[in-house]
């Protein structure tokens, strides 16, 4: 064509060339392997090299594996029943040891007779979270609220709960299966309520304890609601904080006794030192991962705001919190803490810590979707006012859904990272499972020298949930991908 | 068809402007505007570029603030009251350059989020409004897509629709067609024109002056931010008064 095209000035085609299929070298896997491991003399190199490299980790490390001993009762027992079987001087793996120490990984020192108290609230929490991450989506809600179902019945029966705890929990995930196929909406409700219900299946003591607290939300909510026709919207969300605070602080407790002796009704109390594991590693990240987005919202908002001392205040928090290692927090939770509360309080540790835990989540968070916010065209903002939508709804309807998608893969770096330093707490005498747990467990003379496989036991269930986090955050971009470029 | 549409001109005051100046920080990007729209009118605002005609029209929806003067819309003064300048902004509808569609919404929610919220019409009401002014733009069919899956002169349409489903009584174009492909352009100004003949209010910053010709009753031409002269179109093109006009006018027909 060129020649014909170089030669003469006009030129017509007379006939459009058929689509041929590309060489033979061009296609299928001849095509990938050149392209991906053999591309050029030192990719050539480098192939062979890896190749080598995970050849020697795996024949190095395979027969540890292979030679793995289950039924052990100490680790002095598992060496002689490696040397038996695989011959003197060869290395066996000795999960022995969290077949018989699981329950500490699991529960810490949380009496056995209640554990079925936490295993309950783990199951729970899969329905609470079910219809925020899977907002109305009937089928996935059906899955999830089913799986929660067969969970319950066969923890619920191995742990050894009481017969009516039985009957009322599947009786309330059966309830809430039948709500999902009405009006998945409505179990938003159960969410809400939730983390009532979890604080008092875990910490157990008074029912009227969580209650009486829930109802501190009311009072915020009521004074808002009532207040905002006549004071505005900010000022009367303030006083609502404030009237919910003073609730809290000087009502609660008075009013929580009255109904318990009016109303007993208690389950047994757990103190805070017998938590443990990866019961207290999930309390720790599971409530900073719902309080630290919202507040992280607010925060990245208010850094935003023409209101100078809410800036003032936003940027604060933000860089304070930013620029002190957690580990600084979590000492002033179990330390200083204590100092600045009037005499007598006594704040849970565990609650101190999450508190710090969920501060420092937020300030990484408000930078996050800062970053999302930067990232949204002006014309997002000025389409919003020009339409009238005022400060609030404007964000919520408009600027948020499209800054939080944008911010899909670090708000979920900040949750898997929020997750893995509740290992942290260790610091502060909480039994964390990584290293509280694991020196307990080394600390038995049966134990005594086990290494590697508390370690890899307590690292491969990490893994498993921030990967989780992980796969559902790249689903959730997927779902939410609408702009097609 | 110019003279017909004349005849909708009523002697209301729709927007008034008076003394008005605006800085942006030393600079005086607006200078002693003066103007009255009356209920109906079809202005076509052009001047060179960054005469400030973008920044006036942004004004009267208090897109941006201005520092002296008063601007009156549909009897409410702009100031810095939040409820005037919502209630003003619900009676203003705008058409920006870039479109400004939310991506993250369809083409029927983009429509009908602001009545939702804004006039609390009901849902299925809305949804109604939204399909009728989506068919008057030609695209109804499009209803469920995104943003992202239009061509360019579509989402225009979209977003002249969605500015008519909050029912207002003043249209603002910034630039409508400026980001358009030169094929798309048509499409957009076939609204616009439709729009006109209904008689709606219009401000229209734009340099189609053949738009200018078929449906202004009025053409303002701005330099430096100051409003330099303004006529009615067949004299404003076939007979400038001022050096400054002529010189524009040659410029962008001269080809």
């Amino acid at each position: 064509m060129s020649e014909t095209h170089a030669q003469t000035v006009t030129y017509v085609r007379d006939s459009m060339l058929p689509p041929a299929p590309p060489p033979v070298g061009e296609r299928g896997a001849v095509k990938w392997l050149r392209e991906n491991l053999f591309s050029s003399p030192l990719n050539i190199a480098l192939t062979v090299l890896g190749v080598l490299i995970v050849w020697w980790l795996v024949s190095a490390s395979l027969p540890w594996w292979l030679n793995s001993v289950w039924n052990a009762s100490s680790l002095g027992q598992c060496r002689e029943i490696v040397a038996a079987s695989a011959g003197e001087g060869a290395t066996g793996a000795c999960w022995a040891m969290v077949r018989e120490r699981w329950h500490q990984f699991i529960f810490g020192f949380y009496p056995p007779s209640e554990w079925w108290r936490p295993v309950l609230a783990f199951g729970l929490l899969f329905a609470a979270l079910a219809p925020v991450l899977f907002a109305g989506q009937k089928r996935n809600l059906t899955l999830i609220l089913g799986g929660v179902l067969a969970y319950l019945v066969v923890t619920l029966y191995l742990a050894g709960a009481p017969g009516v705890a039985f009957a009322l929990s599947l009786l309330l995930v059966a309830g809430l299966l039948v709500v999902a196929q009405v009006a998945p909406g409505r179990l938003l409700w159960f969410t809400l309520i939730f983390p009532a219900l979890c604080f008092w299946l875990l910490w157990g003591g008074s029912i009227w304890s969580p209650i009486v607290a829930m109802a501190g939300f009311g009072v915020l909510y009521a004074v808002f609601r009532f207040g905002s026709p006549f004071i505005g919207l900010a000022p009367a969300a303030g006083a609502g904080v404030v009237a919910a605070a003073l609730w809290w602080l000087y009502i609660d407790h008075a009013i929580a006794d009255r109904l318990q002796a009016a109303l007993p009704f208690a389950i047994e109390a757990v103190r805070s030192d017998l938590f443990g594991g990866f019961l207290l590693a999930i309390v720790i990240g599971v409530t900073g991962i719902a309080f630290s987005l919202p507040i992280g919202i607010l925060l990245a908002l208010g850094r935003q705001s023409d209101m100078l001392i809410v800036k003032t205040l936003s940027v604060g928090f933000i860089e304070f919190i930013r620029g002190v290692p957690l580990i600084t927090l979590l000492f002033t939770a179990s330390l200083l803490l204590q100092y600045f509360l009037p005499p007598g309080t006594n704040f849970d540790i565990i609650l101190r810590v999450i508190i710090l835990v969920t501060f420092f989540a937020a300030a990484y968070l408000a930078e996050v979707i800062r970053g999302g916010l930067a990232a949204l065209p002006r014309g997002q903002y000025e389409a919003a006012d020009a339409l009238g939508l005022d400060y609030w709804r404007a964000q919520r309807l408009i600027i948020l859904p499209q800054a939080l998608k944008i911010s899909i893969p670090s708000i979920v770096s900040t949750f898997i990272g929020l997750f893995k330093d509740t290992t942290l707490v260790a610091f502060v005498g909480l039994m964390d499972p990584l290293k509280g747990v694991t020196q307990i467990v080394r600390a038995d003379i049966n134990w005594k020298g086990i290494y590697w496989e508390p370690y890899i036991f307590v690292g491969a269930i990490f893994f498993v949930i921030c990967f989780g986090m992980s796969r559902y955050s790249m689903y959730l971009e997927r779902k939410l991908k609408t702009d097609h470029r | 068809m110019a003279e017909a549409s004349k005849m909708q001109i009523s002697d209301e005051v729709a927007i008034q402007i008076t003394g008005m100046n605006k800085w942006y920080g030393q600079f005086h990007v607006l200078r002693d505007i003066n103007m009255t729209v009356q209920r109906g009118e079809r202005i076509v605002i052009c001047g060179p570029s960054g005469s400030g005609k973008s920044t006036l029209i942004r004004c009267i929806n208090r897109l941006e603030e201005h520092q002296q003067g008063q601007i009156i819309v549909d009897g409410t003064e702009l100031t810095n009251d939040l409820k005037n300048i919502d209630k003003v902004r619900s009676e203003v509808g705008m058409v920006f350059q870039h479109f400004n569609l939310f991506p993250h919404l369809t083409i029927l929610e983009n429509c009908t989020l602001a009545p939702i919220w804004v006039r609390k019409v009901p849902k299925k009401e809305a949804e109604e409004t939204a399909m009728h002014f989506l068919r008057k733009v030609k695209i109804p069919e499009q209803a469920n897509k995104y943003p992202g899956q239009l061509s360019g002169g579509q989402q225009q349409r979209v977003a002249i629709a969605r500015s008519l489903c909050m029912k207002p009584r003043i249209m603002l174009f910034d630039e409508p067609t400026s980001a358009l492909d030169p094929e798309m352009i048509k499409e957009v100004l076939d609204t616009m024109i439709q729009l006109a003949e209904e008689g709606m209010t219009m401000l229209c910053v734009t340099h189609e002056m053949g738009f200018a010709q078929a449906v202004a009753n009025r053409v303002i031409f701005m330099d430096q931010g100051q409003i330099v002269e303004q006529n009615e179109p067949k004299e404003f093109f076939s007979n400038p008064k001022s050096d400054r006009t002529k010189l524009f006018l040659s410029q962008i027909l001269g080809h």
